[in-house]
């Protein structure tokens, strides 16, 4: 079998970010694999505006954005399999995959790094009843169907979720000459991005209906009506507040599930709360020398901090090459009052990173709060934070004097302002 | 002028043209819709009975016990997903145990094997029962199977033969012309000798246009979850005791490829073709699978669907020639389990047309089909050595399924192939994952059309009217 020091499994944007890290740190032989006939993933058909003002200061669409990591790992001599699906993963890094030109293949990869992404949740994840036309799309697929083979797919068009892809969707189908009717979001509060909802709906005048959703769809052939209902604070139907709307489109945006079957069959552990594999402080799986990273480690807002955290999930790849594992055992990072998942969540007390940044989301808006890291009792932190809101990801910086010698867990809570 | 016109392309339907096709005749496959096993047999618990269930004396006993039998030769022979799970009928208490005899004592009747399992026993096997399951009647040749695949294949088989299959060719009228008779289709008028009435919850429409029925059709719907392969809460099929009323009851079914189906409940419907899931349908079907199961993931849904049970007034199976309509044949009524029963029912029919009909076999029939490459069930050779001859086969188009384009081209080019989105993915299953076509659907549209030759606009989902994409855009 083929011997290969590091597979990184998926080309998108987490993958190219690990690849091109992991050729800064001294990694030689690494090997790509991507699905698709291009790399960049998603990001190619997010044509946009709104990428990479943190990593590179200024608005780039999605694959201008990609197109930098590409010369990236071009300087640095990547080699990128394309059109080539990972059929499996094993814990000891045997990694099968399958083309066109090589058929089945096995390497044996000292590293791997799963940087696989995510997918939508379907129709079938979420309660809508009623008949199955065509006109039920994601809204990432709708999105693929007209950025990338170039059709609109439908003239008059209704969106379930305030996602930021359907926020996106709703924009780009108005400019294309749909007509946006309306988008619902069962939750009392918008899980787009702010600045989504304000360029995407308010300035196209296009109405978002808080606590409400879609229950049933109509149509034989192509979707002819929707019923749209109000729910109340436990998310269930409002009877007697059924509205119905003719349109021949639903677009769904209702969340994103990291894609993580190849983990889940190497029998990596998995986070409930993020649906990903488990990581360290050096994003290390529960098997070892498999990292993970990107949205299929937890789901990001923005890409900038996918390129991040994977350049990390790289260093900590490129640190066991050299050195194995930390020494000791780790420690766990969890969630307190209001944070509904923390990225990493775990740590090695006896050999921390030099500044290891926790990525965590709350569980509801509020106007402020203050965060507080503690280990037991010991507040290692305290930091004031204003308007919090699940949709926006957030970060606790901990540094090595901070985890040096923890005895006991680290737990990231929001004091709520009375 | 056809020897046969058999009217819908269902299990029944498709296996009757298969088992016609082994002699010299000319038969025609009439089907309303865009595609073949467009209703009953879309949308069902794809379980092959093994024939406990029906009561003493009916129709339904015996043609159920003999098409089983002959399920998984036919599976063999075409080629088609055939999975010995085995049924548990999980008994919660006294009363129930006491129909659990009834149902042994019919099945020691039709020569149909099972164990007895004291709660502890069947435990073992299945964790999740729940504690109200006092003990398990197991019938241990049960198979699931992939009810649309048997019917795909049938009907290939049959079409490499001769028969004709007319799509989107819904019967408008039937009427006598001498010894025969004109079915009347907006394609054009058919004249044939024989007339097979097998339109599933269309049948007393098609029945009345030759005479008067003496039974009414009352579909009943029946609603499903379907779970992700990733969680498999159960190992085999768990019934609750059936009962005069609700029949076989809420079921958790492990299907051929991994997913778990937990359903159905069974309404009465006014529209026939009404097939669209429901808040209070689901609702049962979540609240009746805890009578016997726990822990049943409901939250790793992938999909909810609905199917039409073919039921009618009467309630065993009707097979038979009309006494007001000569050379018109029922094979009507044929709700559960008309799956398990279809090579029956077809044998019962041809065993009528031969009191009448010169049946002389074809030597030159081929009663199988080419055998479909399925990359699963190879080795890592064998599949090099194809995806070297035929790089198609190492192209994934369905990352959830892993399905390839070289098997998605294959099912296109067929006899009797694919030609919708859904018609791709009832033959090998791109879009049957978690992610629901997602990711593959537009790769999938996009091979249709170049592969039929049209614009990907004109591409449908299912029905012929089923648009997936509306124009192009602005550029």
């Amino acid at each position: 079998m083929k011997r290969v020091q590091a597979v990184i499994i998926g080309g998108g944007s987490a993958g190219l970010s690990a690849a091109v890290t992991l050729k800064k740190n001294g990694i030689s032989d690494i090997l790509v694999i991507e699905k698709d006939e291009e790399p960049g993933g998603i990001l190619e058909q997010c044509i946009h505006n709104g990428f990479g003002l943190q990593t590179f200061k200024e608005q780039l669409s999605g694959p201008a954005y990609a197109e930098r990591f590409l010369r990236m790992a071009e300087a640095e001599n990547v080699k990128i399999l394309l059109n080539t699906m990972v059929t499996r993963l094993t814990a000891d890094r045997i990694v099968e995959y399958v083309n066109a030109e090589e058929g089945t293949v096995q390497v044996q990869a000292d590293a791997v790094i799963l940087a696989v992404g995510c997918y939508e949740r379907p129709r079938g994840a979420i309660n809508i009843t009623g008949t199955r036309p065509a006109g039920v799309y994601t809204a990432g697929q709708a999105q693929r169907y007209l950025n990338i083979d170039g059709y609109l797919v439908g003239k008059r068009v209704f969106i379930l979720g305030s996602g930021d892809i359907g926020l996106i969707m709703a924009r780009r189908m108005t400019l294309e000459g749909a007509k946006v009717i309306g988008v619902a979001e069962i939750m009392p509060y918008s899980n787009g991005l702010p600045r989504n909802m304000k360029q995407c709906l308010e300035d196209f005048e296009i109405p978002l209906y808080l606590s409400h959703t879609v229950t049933k769809v109509f149509g034989k052939d192509r979707l002819e009506k929707i019923e749209v209902v109000e729910v109340d604070e436990n998310k269930n139907p409002i009877p007697g507040s059924e509205q119905y709307f003719e349109v021949d489109t639903l677009l769904l945006s209702c969340g994103l599930i990291p894609e993580n079957h190849l983990a889940e069959e190497a029998g990596i552990r998995m986070d409930p709360s993020t649906k990903g594999p488990v990581v360290d402080d050096r994003y290390m799986t529960s098997a070892e020398g498999i990292f993970a990273c990107g949205n299929g480690l937890h789901v990001h807002d923005l890409v900038d901090y996918v390129s991040l955290q994977a350049a990390r999930a790289a260093e900590g790849a490129a640190a066991y090459l050299k050195n194995g594992k930390p020494a000791g055992d780790p420690l766990r990072i969890v969630n307190g009052n209001q944070v509904s998942y923390c990225v990493p969540s775990q740590f090695y007390p006896a050999e921390p990173v030099e500044k290891l940044t926790v990525y965590f989301r709350v569980r509801t808006p509020m106007d402020g709060g203050t965060m507080v890291i503690r280990s037991g009792e010991r507040v290692i932190r305290t930091v004031k934070k204003r308007k919090l809101i699940p949709s926006v990801m957030e970060e606790a910086v901990l540094l090595r004097k901070d985890l040096e010698g923890c005895t006991e867990q680290i737990t990231i809570e929001i004091a709520e302002e009375a | 002028m056809y020897d046969i016109v058999i009217i819908g392309a269902g299990i029944t339907g498709t296996m009757l043209s298969w088992k016609l096709s082994r002699y010299r005749l000319k038969v025609a496959v009439l089907e309303k819709e865009n595609d073949i096993a467009e209703g009953a047999t879309m949308a069902n618990s794809a379980i092959v009975h093994v024939g406990y269930d029906p009561e003493d004396g009916t129709l339904k006993a015996e043609l159920n016990v003999k098409g089983a039998q002959q399920y998984e030769g036919i599976c063999k022979q075409l080629f088609c997903a055939y999975k010995t799970v085995g049924a548990y009928i999980a008994a919660c208490g006294a009363e129930e145990e006491q129909q659990l005899r009834v149902l042994a004592a019919r099945a020691d009747a039709r020569g149909v094997p099972y164990r007895l399992l004291s709660r502890d026993e069947a435990l073992k096997e299945e964790p999740n029962l729940s504690e109200n399951v006092t003990q398990v009647l197991d019938f241990y040749t049960t198979a699931v199977i992939y009810p649309w695949e048997v019917a795909t294949a049938c009907m290939e088989s049959a079409c490499q033969n001769g028969t004709e299959l007319h799509l989107n060719t819904p019967c408008r009228g039937i009427t006598k012309d001498g010894d025969c008779y004109l079915i009347k289709t907006p394609n054009g008028t058919l004249r044939t000798r024989y007339v097979i009435n097998a339109a599933g919850v269309h049948a007393e429409e098609i029945h009345s246009m030759v005479a008067k029925a003496d039974w009414h059709a009352t579909p009943r719907k029946g609603e499903y979850y379907v779970l992700d392969q990733d969680v498999s809460p159960i190992r085999h099929i768990i019934f609750p005791v059936p009962s005069k009323e609700k029949g076989k009851g809420v079921l958790a079914i492990p299907t051929v490829y991994g997913n778990t189906l937990i359903g159905p409940n069974s309404d009465f419907l006014d529209d026939p073709d009404d097939n669209g899931t429901t808040v209070d349908g689901l609702a049962y079907v979540r609240a009746s699978i805890s009578k016997t199961l726990n822990n049943i993931p409901l939250n790793r849904s992938i999909r909810t669907f609905a199917g039409i049970r073919p039921t009618t007034t009467s309630s065993d199976f009707i097979v038979e020639e009309l006494a007001d309509a000569p050379h018109f044949i029922d094979a009507v009524s044929i709700e559960s389990p008309g799956l398990a029963s279809s090579p029956a029912i077809a044998d019962k029919i041809i065993s009528i047309l031969a009191e009448s009909l010169t049946l002389t076999e074809n030597p030159d029939a081929d009663l199988s089909r080419r055998k479909p490459v399925v990359l699963a069930d190879m080795t890592a050779e064998e599949r090099n050595a194809l995806i070297a001859k035929e790089p198609a086969y190492g192209r994934i188009i369905c990352r959830c399924e892993q399905i390839s384009e070289g098997e998605i081209l294959d099912c296109i080019r067929r006899p009797c192939g694919a030609r919708t989105v859904k018609g791709i993915k009832k033959r090998v299953r791109p879009g049957m994952g978690r992610c629901q076509g997602g990711f593959c659907e537009p790769k999938v549209v996009h091979i249709l059309a170049e592969e039929l030759g049209i614009s990907p606009l004109d591409v449908v989902y299912d029905s012929e009217k089923s648009i997936i994409l509306e124009s192009e855009n602005r550029v």
